[in-house]
């Protein structure tokens, strides 16, 4: 189904299944320049193969070895996957947009606040530098800020293959711990955002330092800045995948920000979200967690608006 | 000696001045000089497979695959090793009782905590070693291990070392005047704590690293090192590699930062400087991150639990605590895994004044990477508990903090004293660092404000601390027990030809500043301009014998060296140029690099000038003139056993009581180390240390899983501080020279360290109080915040 | 194994490189062991501490998280060659005057951190550049000193030279 699912995710991981090493093993390389190219090589390399892109996630794991691809499939010359496009209603975003190039974009800052106001919480500028859109969709990291901003979004994912052209919700893409809807020879090509010139934003997250993964985050829009109509809540940190808070969603429809709102959505969370532990909270403290920053995300909305 | 004026007060005298470091610049640019920049030929490298079982025996080693790996050039398990390299034992005799098997550097027949080197790998690349390491097949049966140090000393757990009738490897009971009474005095309030510290280590950037050459056609070994006492090292590998301690060369050179960790004997480290030996090839060994976790000493995995008791004065009555701490398989080698244990005991409540003291301190084996001295050592422990409960006391007695301890801390004027467990006290001054504090802080201002935000509903807390910090350490802290360890140190001055004066110095540098301080002593008491002066540290060939840095020695004994044969060398200066110049010796000075006349500062000749006739030009000289232009001194301590400083610490911060998270507003630090030499550099010390406290306050633990499994060996899962959650630290001083030496100094490098977890504690404590909620255990994370609150 | 290479040509710190790599070493190890260029330093492997950070294209980089052989076209600058070229005599002289470094091990990767900072309008704002900064560890200094040189630094007025 995908190849991501070999790759154990670093944090709580037993050192005992990590192996002593941290200079990446044997593999072959293969540097593609177009898209057709890259798409043949994915097709014919199958399931033991890893595409490069930003590395700042694969490198860490080939030098760990976590991952020992037979062949490494460095995308970053292929052209035309680079590029924010204003294309009608949407925002178009190129797989291989670094994040940075996020960060600093008028498109991205005017079009999609929330996006703008998330990319320096991913880690840090170095990282920024090199990582990549597409990257970060396609590792699914379950403590990722992207992924979940993508659902909150309503984005849709392109992907390609050598059978053509797939557009994927992004509601649909993630299905768990390092594990999308991507076929082992499909790779994304762009994120397609609609412009989120009505809606209402808030983004939060809680995590130990700066920079580090979120213990927990949300990234919330909603009808309005106003209205909590046709809202979508979405955490992450919690568990395999980011979790659409329905039942939370579902008890704001016809309220507006405020402590009432707030109180009402964190209730619905009890019985309906139901996180994982790790190493730095426990299960019921991440439903806590999580419970104060929806409480704090609809305060701010209501906030922003008076 | 000449000049009217002490080496303090003469003009142009670099003591006490902040002036930039001499070796700084290069490292701006890239010219740094660390074992992992050297390369030498033929040069191979090692990497080690590590026992993935936190106890377990080696049933067999099977290298056949891994030998024939590309790049491989040699694979030695640890029976290979064991014949060429004498293992060691980590005890010392004034620890009475204190006891730990035979350590082989990498395991023989059973491999005790998970991450020891169990086979070494030599190969032609880093890569290849890791490679071929990857296809070593061991054999390894499961044994039970002992992970928990509660239960270490339970009849039914696994014993450690089979050898031994218990995991128990070291206990001491100090006991004072009459504890039980104070504790049972109806009119006397009591306070009961249970204090936990989480096991963490030092995670230096620049990790452990060596390259060992070895000459056979003159069995000589040269070990570029990275660490802080070459000469103890060069008796280590002597002793245990089978060579005379003189074909034995250890030069350290840049050091990434060391802390303690790399003061330690490695098994590791050892190995791969026989196999240099066996194979005859240079072996580098560059640790990784995730072995430096795994293998670089641990430290701090304690439990205290305590009770006090304060009279309806005010007034400590009596003091008992019980302390147990769970090391590794072994007691590290040579300074032992006890000392910090043994600093607990002997510093708790040390600043105050205290009839009635018992304190046990039990130190257990376990199935743990090993423990060992790691910056403060000890100090974080004793200053927490000591310094909880007078915050807990003073909330139960009705008493501001501040009040308490100022009714309780030895008074200013008493010294020289000692202590409830002997330790001895000269020329401190904690009411003087204390009311400098409170003033430096707006005690006042800060409480009125924590007053208005509570009501508001935002939780922010003071916290205090108070406390003595071992420095200087005399032949008692580790000599006196047998270990190699030079605790006196000795500096070289020459005067060159050029007039240029070059320094050779025992003590070493790792970052603090050790050169610069030494540059400015010298130049001050040579009478020379700090660029003319040079400074060779770190080499067992070219300078003198000493013991390195650590224990924050390196200004306080280096740097007395340093003085005394500064002007020694003056002397001789002066002594040479009274001849030539044919004046008293008393009329001449040094100053700017000549020679003057000390009372209307014409300068008679230029200190190049008087060396180039004295070296060139002999025959100019008379005969019975036979002037030596170079000088050595060493010194020790020998008034006192430590030659402690005091200091307090202030924290401010607030808490988020719905998140957890701690927000460190504010920190401020008073400190009395003596005469400081270089103000900024003090200064940066603190800093540096005061953020480390706030590691292990806050954010580090090394996090074991009930297979003895480390969880969290990755930069990523290890938290340490980083510049975002770090607050401005605030450093006055309070200036109280030592009469121990005439430099004055003591010193400074692990105060911060020592005092900051608990200013760190008590103030996220004096947030949450309205709310009857307390954290005793560290790091203090956001869960255990949220647990005390019952927030889940 | 065979050992896999790849021909790669790129600049360095100005200069012309062309040599046959090893495709599964990554950058700094490369620029280390490969070219002699030092100054750059090594402190996790995974991306976490910035020791490894270097320059490509302009922008800061984890040395560790990039193959050398995706330095192909590339123009690749380390602390060295900033040093040479001038590029940074104000964070120096800075770093140097506040000793905000000890052991000097993470100052390279700072450097080159807190210069990206102040080429893309970086101001003396304390709390901004500990946020900057905060994807370097450094475990000598507790930042405080960094923080006061790069806030005086980017609060000079601007002259001829580079920050």
């Amino acid at each position: 189904m995908q190849r991501g699912k070999a790759a154990g995710r670093l944090q709580g991981r037993t050192s005992a299944t990590i192996g002593d090493n941290m200079k990446a093993p044997e593999f072959a390389y293969d540097r593609p320049e177009t898209l057709a190219a890259a798409l043949a090589a994915l097709s014919a390399a199958g399931p033991d193969a890893r595409l490069l892109a930003g590395g700042q996630s694969l490198m860490p794991m080939l030098n760990f070895r976590v991952v020992e691809p037979t062949v490494l499939i460095d995308i970053n010359r292929v052209p035309g996957l680079d590029t924010i496009e204003e294309a009608g209603d949407l925002i178009r975003i190129g797989a291989l947009v670094r994040h940075v190039a996020m960060e600093r974009s008028e498109l991205v800052a005017t079009h999609l606040p929330m996006v703008h106001k998330v990319m320096p919480h991913i880690a840090h500028a170095a990282i920024r530098s090199r990582g990549t859109i597409g990257g970060s969709l396609a590792l699914a990291d379950p403590s990722a800020e992207l992924p979940a901003c993508m659902i909150a979004l309503e984005a849709t994912i392109v992907a390609h293959s050598q059978n053509g052209e797939r557009r994927i919700a992004a509601d649909d893409f993630f299905i768990g711990v390092y594990e999308t809807v991507l076929a082992s020879d499909e790779m994304i090509v762009a994120v397609e955002i609609p412009k989120q010139t009505a809606r209402g934003h808030a983004f939060r997250e809680i995590a130990r330092r700066h920079g580090d993964y979120a213990m927990v985050g949300l990234a919330m829009t909603t009808a309005t800045g106003v209205s909590l109509d046709n809202a979508r809540i979405v955490f992450f940190g919690v568990a395999g995948r980011p979790v659409r808070a329905k039942a939370a969603e579902a008890a704001i429809v016809g309220l507006v920000a405020g402590t009432e709102a707030g109180e009402c959505a964190a209730a619905a969370l009890d019985g309906t979200l139901e996180p994982h532990g790790d190493l730095n909270a426990p299960p019921a403290m991440k439903l806590h967690l999580a419970k104060v920053l929806l409480k704090r995300a609809i305060a701010e909305l209501q906030e922003r608006v008076s | 000696m000449s000049g009217p004026l002490s080496v303090f007060d003469r003009p142009n005298s670099y003591i006490g001045r902040t002036v930039p470091r001499p070796n700084a610049r290069r490292l701006t640019e890239g010219r740094g000089r660390f074992v992992d920049d050297l390369s030498l030929p033929r040069m191979v490298h090692a990497a080690f497979l590590r026992s993935p079982h936190a106890h377990a025996r080696i049933m067999g080693i099977d290298t056949g695959a891994a030998k024939a790996s590309a790049g491989v050039v040699a694979i030695y398990s640890g029976a290979d090793l064991v014949q060429h390299i004498e293992p060691w034992v980590g005890v010392l005799t004034h620890l009475k009782g204190l006891r730990s098997p035979p350590q082989p550097a990498i395991a023989v027949d059973v491999a005790r905590w998970q991450g020891e080197a169990v086979a070494l790998v030599l190969a032609a690349s880093r890569a290849e070693a890791e490679d071929a390491a990857a296809l070593i097949e061991v054999d390894y049966e499961p044994l039970p291990i002992a992970i928990d140090m509660e239960r270490a000393l339970d009849l039914d757990e696994p014993v450690v070392h089979a050898d031994f009738d218990s995991n128990l490897a070291w206990e001491r009971l100090v006991e004072q005047g009459d504890v039980d009474a104070a504790l049972s005095d109806p009119d006397a309030t009591i306070v009961e704590r249970t204090f936990t510290f989480g096991r963490h280590t030092g995670v230096t950037l620049e990790p452990r690293c060596l390259l060992a050459a070895f000459d056979p056609s003159e069995r000589r070994l040269t070990v570029h090192y990275s660490g802080q006492a070459p000469h103890m090292m060069q008796y280590i590998y002597a002793k245990h590699l089978g060579l005379p301690e003189d074909h034995v060369r250890v030069v350290a050179d840049d050091v990434g930062g060391s802390f303690g960790i790399k003061v330690h004997t490695y098994g590791d480290e050892v190995a791969a400087v026989a196999a240099a030996m066996l194979h005859g090839r240079p072996v580098k060994y560059v640790a990784d991150r995730f072995e430096s976790f795994q293998s670089d000493i641990h430290a701090r995995g304690h439990r205290v639990t305590a009770r006090m008791a304060v009279s309806a004065q005010g007034k400590i009555t009596g003091f008992d605590m019980d302390d147990l701490t769970g090391i590794g398989p072994y007691s590290v080698y040579p300074r032992t895994s006890a000392i910090e244990a043994n600093q607990v005991l002997n510093l708790t409540c040390a600043p105050y004044q205290l009839p009635a003291y018992r304190a046990r301190g039990r130190v257990v084996f376990q199935n743990k990477t090993v423990m060992c001295q790691y910056r403060a050592v000890g100090h974080p422990i004793a200053i927490a508990v000591a310094e909880g409960m007078i915050d807990a006391a003073a909330v139960a007695s009705g008493r501001d903090p501040v009040e308490l301890r100022r009714l309780n801390l030895i008074p200013d004027d008493a010294y020289p004293c000692a202590s409830a467990t002997g330790m001895r006290f000269n020329e401190l001054s904690h009411h003087a660092c204390l009311d400098k504090l409170v003033e430096l802080i707006d005690y006042d201002g800060l409480r009125a404000e924590q007053e208005r935000l509570r009501a508001a509903g935002v939780f922010r807390g003071i916290g205090i601390s108070s406390f003595v910090e071992v420095t200087n350490p005399s032949p008692m802290f580790y000599g006196v027990g047998g270990a190699p360890i030079a605790s006196q140190d000795g500096a070289t001055v020459r005067l060159d030809a050029s007039g240029a004066v070059h320094i050779s110095s025992s003590v070493t540098e790792q970052g603090q500043g050790t050169e610069a301080i030494l540059a400015q002593i010298v130049a001050t008491a040579v009478g020379v301009p700090l660029e003319r002066v040079r400074v060779t540290t770190g080499d067992t060939e070219t300078t003198p014998y000493g013991g390195g840095t650590w224990g924050s020695r390196g200004a306080g004994i280096g740097g007395e060296a340093a003085l005394l044969a500064g002007q020694a060398l003056r002397a001789q200066v002066l002594e040479a140029a009274a001849v030539i110049l044919q004046a008293k010796v008393e009329s001449l000075d040094i100053a700017d690099g000549k020679v003057v006349d000390s009372y209307t500062d014409r300068e008679r000749v230029t200190l190049a000038d008087l060396a180039r006739q004295i070296y060139y030009r002999g025959n100019e000289l008379p005969s019975s003139l036979k002037p030596e232009l170079v000088a050595t001194r060493h010194f020790r301590v020998t008034d006192y056993p430590f030659v402690f400083t005091n200091g307090c610490q202030a924290s401010w911060l607030e808490v988020d009581i719905e998140t957890g998270e701690v927000k460190l507003l504010k920190h401020w630090a008073v400190e009395d180390c003596g005469r400081v030499i270089n103000p900024k550099l003090v200064d940066e010390q603190m800093r540096g240390g005061v953020v480390q406290g706030i590691g292990g306050a806050l954010f580090e633990h090394c996090i074991y899983d009930d297979q003895g499994q480390m969880l969290n060996p990755t930069m990523a899962d290890y938290l340490v501080p980083m510049a975002a959650e770090m607050p401005d630290i605030e450093i006055v001083h309070v200036e109280t020279p030592t009469s121990t030496s005439v430099l004055g100094a003591k010193g400074a490098g692990e105060a911060g360290t020592g005092g900051a977890p608990a200013a760190i504690m008590n103030a996220v404590n004096d947030a949450l109080r309205p709310l009857d909620a307390q954290v005793t255990a560290q790091p203090i994370t956001p869960q255990r915040i949220l647990e005390a609150l019952k927030a889940f | 194994m065979t050992k896999n290479r790849r021909r790669i040509s790129f600049t360095v710190n100005g200069e012309r490189v062309e040599c046959d790599v090893l495709v599964r070493l990554n950058l700094v190890d490369f620029l280390r062991a490969e070219l002699g260029f030092t100054g750059t330093h090594v402190g996790c492997e995974h991306g976490v501490c910035g020791a490894c950070t270097v320059r490509v294209n302009g922008a800061p980089v984890r040395g560790c998280l990039m193959l050398a052989v995706q330095a192909d076209g590339a123009t690749v600058e380390t602390i060295e060659g900033l040093n040479d070229t001038g590029a940074i005599p104000a964070l120096q002289d800075a770093f140097v005057a506040h000793n905000a470094l000890q052991c000097g091990y993470c100052t390279p990767g700072i450097l080159i951190t807190a210069l990206d900072y102040l080429e893309h309008g970086g101001t003396a704002d304390r709390a901004v550049i500990r946020e900057r900064i905060s994807g370097n560890y450094c475990r000598c200094t507790g930042y405080q000193s960094i923080v006061d040189a790069i806030a005086e630094v980017a609060a000079a007025p601007a002259d001829g030279g580079a920050p």
